[in-house]
């Protein structure tokens, strides 16, 4: 999986890119994934449980029955936020 | 469960259940989740509270701590009514924005609607309210907005469609108690939406002062989280809500400026 991108230099990125992989942003954090990847394999790329999870796409929240139709495109803001203690 | 007991031979009757947007609760204490040492205590806490409604924040997952819990590991849905609120919010289209991902989570149009407008003293920003409210409501939630003792700002959101008000009995996280009484019984006089008071006591005197006023209801979290033994001060505050409450209903004698015996001043002797 290629995730660890905040060690990348720029050219790193860029051969990255070239085979296949694309940008996105994940909260806040630039990050770099397989082109075509699902937001269901990024959340399991992430360890995360979709249950517990609410995925927000370019500001647009997506259901968690779209999770395995939507392929990332590069470029792409992603917030995954959950419920924290609040009052 | 009623919040009050009812003594066989006595006219002590039960309270009737707090209703909001066509739903009862069985307590009027609401309790935030904010700021507990650890889960388990903020969890023992809102036990000994007797609270049902319990306020929880929508925040990014931290992708760097692996395996961060959510809260709702600790919350069982079916034992709370859990109300996400919008805190830290700023402006109406940011606070819209995490009234929707608050519903996602949590699968329920309820919000407690918080824009906040100063950073220190983390008092409303009234027109992003006013805007928020009318937007959340359009959009089907049931919205409790966080709003200031101002009358005509809790009369404007009421017209909006909000199903409570929330004023303040003063600034979030401050303790202070009570500071404006006289505000909020006319907001309660004049409102027909349910008036909760939201943030600002600090301990038991100031929630039961501020239920002898006549609310419906009152949201609290730093006082219990700070407090030296958070679970003593749950059961305190459930005491302190009921005994308010109670009270209220009851209806206090009038205060005179100079004493009257109590005892008869026929029958003394000589």
């Amino acid at each position: 999986m290629n995730d660890d991108t905040s060690a990348d230099s720029p050219a790193e990125a860029a051969r990255r890119t070239a085979r296949g992989g694309i940008e996105i942003r994940v909260n806040g954090k630039p990050r770099t994934v397989p082109g075509g990847q699902t937001l269901s394999e990024l959340l399991d790329a992430l360890e995360l449980d979709r249950r517990a999870v609410v995925v927000e796409l370019n500001r647009q929240i997506i259901r968690r029955n779209e999770l395995d139709e939507i392929a990332l495109e590069g470029g792409d803001v992603i917030e995954l936020v959950h419920f924290v203690g609040g009052g | 469960m009623t919040t009050t007991l009812e003594f066989p031979g006595t006219r002590v009757t039960p309270d009737e259940p707090l209703e909001i947007a066509g739903r009862t609760f069985r307590s009027r204490l609401f309790v935030g989740t904010g700021k507990y040492g650890t889960n388990r205590e903020m969890v023992n806490t809102i036990r000994a509270s007797g609270a049902e409604v319990v306020t929880v924040a929508v925040r990014r997952i931290d992708l760097d701590s692996s395996h961060e819990e959510s809260i709702l590991h600790y919350l069982d849905p079916g034992e709370f009514f859990l109300l996400p609120n919008t805190a830290g919010c700023y402006t109406a289209e940011e606070a819209v924005r995490y009234a929707r991902l608050g519903r996602e989570a949590g699968l329920k149009d309820w919000v407690k609607l918080e824009v906040i407008g100063d950073q220190d003293t983390l008092l409303p920003d009234n027109a992003q309210l006013l805007e928020a409210t009318e937007q959340l409501v359009s959009d089907g939630f049931v919205v409790l907005p966080y709003t200031n003792d101002d009358l005509v700002t809790a009369l404007r959101l009421e017209k909006l469609g909000a199903a409570a008000v929330m004023p303040l009995a003063s600034p979030i996280g401050s303790g202070l108690g009570l500071l404006n009484p006289v505000s909020i019984r006319i907001m309660k006089q004049r409102l027909s939406v349910p008036v909760i008071v939201d943030a600002g006591v600090g301990t038991a005197s100031d929630a039961c002062v501020t239920m002898e006023q006549g609310v419906d209801g009152i949201l609290m979290n730093t006082a219990l989280a700070e407090a030296g033994q958070p679970e003593q001060m749950g059961h305190a505050m459930r005491l302190a809500v009921e005994a308010g409450r109670t009270a209220y209903l009851a209806g206090r004698m009038q205060k005179r400026e100079w004493a009257a015996p109590s005892s008869p001043t026929e029958g003394r002797l000589d």
